[in-house]
């Protein structure tokens, strides 16, 4: 493959991509630093100090606003990525009548502003009598999250071979494992970026989450928004830099299984 | 007339249509069905402290998005509503331009790795992305405020000799927002270049196409659909964001997102509110249909 | 692998369940700001009684009211602010107390036993309470102090353009404004929100920005030199820079009350009265006060606060500024809709 790399031709990428990194990390590296702030405030150095960390082990409240977030983050991603796989392979192909409407009704939640799709949810799950708790929250999240998962999967399923899934269908016998064996291979760029874009979005949801949580379901952006009236306090630093931890080391451990593999 | 062939095409299309039934049903029920609700409440009158009044019909909520009543009562065409409309297109039109033009070399650049490597760079380009939106912008504030690290770090290089007093200015905006939707701009484009064989580019450059052509021939209309997907998943959340204008851009002007919250909270008329959503939504619809029949003739389907 | 990410779910699945399921007899499902309620407290609520409970988070009154009104509870506790328990009562969005169950009432302090929002406390008890006023950093303003007036912060001194700071909503900058003004802040007269606009838009060129969140670091590191802020704001930035003073303005200043109450759909009912109850203590209101630096309405509480809290007079108002501090009024939604197309012109 480097032979043939025709990386060195463009010349600016490199750069562009090392400065999209730096960009990227540079408040992320503020955010680490300040979690081990001594005084109290997540804006002004204090001093290096643990204590944050101390606090967070001890507050229950943000730690389970964590654990919820976790929780919901990765079903409705789990959930809304099959939903929008499946859906991408059902739109490809020849239109058919109605294709552009559903493919409109696909990016709505994209389209209705957080407030409005908060509000009418709620109404909605008090109109059918639906109790409100972690689990409206999820349903709420795999509704906005289709679209975000649904867009890469399809933007990699266009203009791909139609043959390949064609022929695929026909070599094996079970269409399950034609899927399995081909498609999730061919998809699995889009699959894991609509994936990604999902979690990401899921995690950060705040005015949704709020209204159609129940009791004891806070996530942690609920919490987060929350804490405005008393200023954010380098905790949320600090709860923010576990997580991160927690996922870089998730992702070098996934990475150095995958190497041992090979 | 019944041939084989058009049997085999209907049980595919009837396949087609059970595999995007889960996704359907699910959005029909939890997005569809409350949306009506809601457009319910956009022609009901205001209650008085927020909510409506069922039964009690009223297009006011309408009419109000285009007059007002003048001290002297009199109806007045008011552009105040299109003003914010107007502004929050051309910031969400700059960000999305913005996130093109880092985002598509860093695709292109992710793409050219190898599998391992893409796989590990693509969770790089989110994990920042696992923390919070508004611990995030506090980072920028520090970052971008009077003496602050920016500040600091250009004056260190001899790049600048005074503060450049970004935060609180539009400046802040673009870059918040940037910063907040990259990641959906690179990984649809990524998405797209993956499957790219580079021996097509090889080939093209043998025969004497330089850099330019080769992008422009080959590369960027591979990368196309994700290029659309990027710029919808860009453009549209970034039209509602409010939080990175108002933390990082000082809050003295309202934007689509925070004018329709508002008609929920202090404003407590949740029927402006709806109604600014459907024009909101409108307008979106409006601008894609303009850049369908433009852009993409003879494309039926595909992208909402 | 794939049997590896089922198991996962399960798991998941199952977590949910138990997030969800948190239904047993003694449990309190209790709502409020973020880091606006000291979590010892709940767990010393939690040996006392033996009650279970649970605290959630909300951001801003509106949004709680804005979710009640939407059909959502479960919440067996909440802490809306004095204006908005008028609205929530007339909107038939709380219960009424059961004040056999709430002997400690009696411990309430006399200027807060008839309060305007809810005379009897049939519905409410105040939790918290304090000003919106604002400070200066007297380091940074000609002459080093200001008048004690609205006057500075809404025509401030050409030198302090840019560095000054007004809270992010309407309701805490049309009030502040009409007391300057002398005009009724409930006015439906267009003509005078016209003037409140006018002060307003003057105002606006000078101000850095409009925000409600970190005033506190944006005063003690000393970046603006004038912010409209609550007390208690103001006394954790005091803590960290000497030179701030907290200004109560001779035109008027808003008290803010933050009360208990209990939501029309609430289900643990003995619970939240046994849990609001235990509240009017005064050690416990007192380590709430001491966790969220705000004064309470508990008498007796004094002896268990912290002595830099108590003695603090933006947080102990002294007798001299008592006529000064007014209380809250609900106005009809007329005077409402003209506030809220102020800002929108404020803002467009």
């Amino acid at each position: 493959m480097n032979t043939h790399n025709p990386l060195w031709r463009f010349a600016g990428m490199r750069p562009a991509a090392w400065f999209f990194f730096i960009f990227l990390y540079l408040p992320i590296v503020v955010l680490v630093v300040l979690s081990f702030n001594g005084g109290q405030s997540a804006t002004l150095w204090g001093g290096f100090s643990l204590k944050w960390y101390s606090v967070v082990a001890n507050d229950a409240e943000v730690v389970r606003a964590a654990k919820n977030s976790l929780i919901v983050a990765t079903l409705a991603t789990l959930i809304s990525t099959s939903l929008a796989t499946l859906a991408a392979l059902g739109m490809r192909g020849r239109a058919f009548r109605g294709q552009t409407l559903m493919s409109g009704v696909l990016g709505l939640p994209l389209l209705v502003p957080e407030i409005v799709t908060a509000v009418s949810t709620l109404m909605f799950f008090s109109f059918i009598n639906l109790k409100l708790s972690l689990f409206t929250i999820l349903i709420a999240h795999v509704v906005f999250c289709i679209p975000f998962a649904y867009l890469p999967i399809r933007a990699r399923l266009e203009g791909m071979n139609p043959y390949l899934l064609e022929a695929a269908a026909d070599l094996y016998a079970s269409p399950w494992k034609a899927f399995w064996k081909v498609t999730f291979p061919l998809l699995s760029p889009g699959i894991i970026s609509g994936a990604m874009l999902a979690f990401i979005i899921s995690m950060d949801d705040f005015v949704i989450t709020y209204f159609v949580a129940g009791a004891g379901a806070t996530t942690l952006p609920v919490y987060i928004f929350s804490s405005i009236r008393m200023g954010i306090s380098p905790k949320i630093n600090a709860i923010s830099s576990i997580i991160l931890v927690i996922s870089i080391a998730f992702v070098a451990l996934s990475y150095y299984v995958g190497q041992r593999k090979r | 007339m019944t041939t084989p062939r058009l049997i085999a095409e209907r049980r595919q299309l009837g396949r087609r249509l059970l595999l995007s039934a889960p996704a359907m049903l699910t959005l029909l029920v939890f997005m569809l069905l409350p949306l009506g609700i809601m457009f319910v409440v956009s022609i009901l009158q205001s209650g008085d402290y927020g909510g409506v009044k069922w039964g009690e019909y009223s297009f006011e909520a309408y009419r109000n998005f285009f007059y007002e009543r003048d001290l002297d009562d009199t109806l007045v065409f008011n552009t105040d509503y299109l003003e914010i409309f107007q502004r929050s297109f051309w910031l969400s039109i700059l960000t999305t331009a913005g996130c093109l033009l880092i985002g598509f070399p860093t695709a292109l650049y992710l793409a050219l790795q190898t599998e391992r490597k893409r796989n590990l760079l693509l969770f790089l380009v989110t994990v920042p992305f696992w923390t919070n939106l508004l611990v995030r912008a506090y980072a920028w504030m520090l970052l971008l405020r009077n003496g602050g690290l920016v500040d600091e770090g250009l004056q260190g290089l001899g790049i600048t000799d005074t503060g450049l007093g970004l935060l609180y200015t539009n400046n802040a905006v673009i870059i918040g927002l940037l910063y907040t939707y990259l990641p959906f701009m690179v990984l649809p484009i990524y998405t797209s270049l993956e499957k790219m064989d580079w021996r097509l580019v090889e080939a093209a450059f043998d025969l004497g196409a330089n850099r330019f052509h080769a992008l422009k021939r080959i590369i960027v209309p591979l990368a196309m659909p994700g290029i659309v997907a990027g710029s919808i998943l860009v453009f549209i959340p970034s039209l509602g964001n409010y939080i990175i204008p108002e933390l990082l851009g000082g809050g003295k002007t309202l934007m689509i997102g925070n004018l329709i919250q508002l008609q929920f909270g202090s404003s407590h008329n949740w029927p402006l509110g709806a109604a600014l959503s459907f024009a909101l939504l409108s307008f979106v619809l409006l601008a894609m249909l303009v850049y369908s029949v433009r852009f993409k003739p003879g494309n039926a389907g595909g992208h909402p | 692998m794939h049997v590896r990410t089922t198991s996962l779910a399960l798991s998941l699945l199952c977590a949910l369940g138990v997030a969800t399921s948190a239904q047993a007899a003694g449990t309190l499902h209790f709502a409020n700001w973020s880091d606006y309620y000291p979590p010892e407290l709940l767990k010393k609520f939690e040996a006392d009684t033996g009650i279970k409970a649970t605290l959630d988070a909300y951001d801003s009154n509106e949004t709680l009211l804005a979710k009640l009104k939407a059909g959502g509870g479960a919440y067996d506790v909440v802490v809306p602010s004095d204006s908005f328990i008028e609205i929530m009562v007339k909107e038939d969005l709380l219960q009424k107390f059961d004040k056999s169950k709430l002997t400690n009432l009696a411990h309430l302090k006399d200027t807060f036993k008839t309060l305007s929002y809810d005379p009897g406390h049939d519905y409410s008890v105040p939790y918290l309470w304090g000003t919106t006023g604002f400070s200066y950093d007297s380091a940074q303003v000609p002459g080093g102090k200001l008048e004690e007036s609205w006057k500075p912060f809404f025509e401030p001194a050409p030198e302090l353009k840019g560095k000054v700071v007004a809270l992010n909503s309407i309701e805490e900058l049309f009030v502040p404004a009409a007391y300057y003004l002398g005009v009724d802040e409930c006015t439906e007269d267009p003509k005078q929100a016209q003037k409140i606009q006018d002060l307003l838009l003057k105002q606006k060129p000078s101000l850095a920005m409009y925000n409600s969140d970190g005033t506190i670091e944006r005063m003690a590191a000393g970046e603006v030199a004038m912010h409209e802020q609550w007390n208690g704001a103001f006394h954790r930035a005091h803590a960290q820079r000497a030179s701030l003073t907290y200004v109560y303005p001779k035109e008027g200043i808003r008290v803010f009350i933050d009360n208990f109450v209990i939501p029309k759909d609430a289900t643990n009912v003995a619970e939240a009265h046994a849990f609001i109850n235990w509240m009017m203590q005064p050690e416990n209101i007192a380590a709430a006060s001491n966790f969220a630096k705000y004064n309470n309405a508990i008498e007796g509480s004094d002896k268990f606060m912290d002595k830099e809290l108590f003695e603090d007079p933006a947080i102990n108002t002294p007798a001299d500024k008592l006529s000064l501090l007014k209380p809250f009024q609900l106005c009809s939604p007329k005077a409402l809709a003209l506030r809220a197309k102020v800002w929108t012109k404020l803002k467009k």
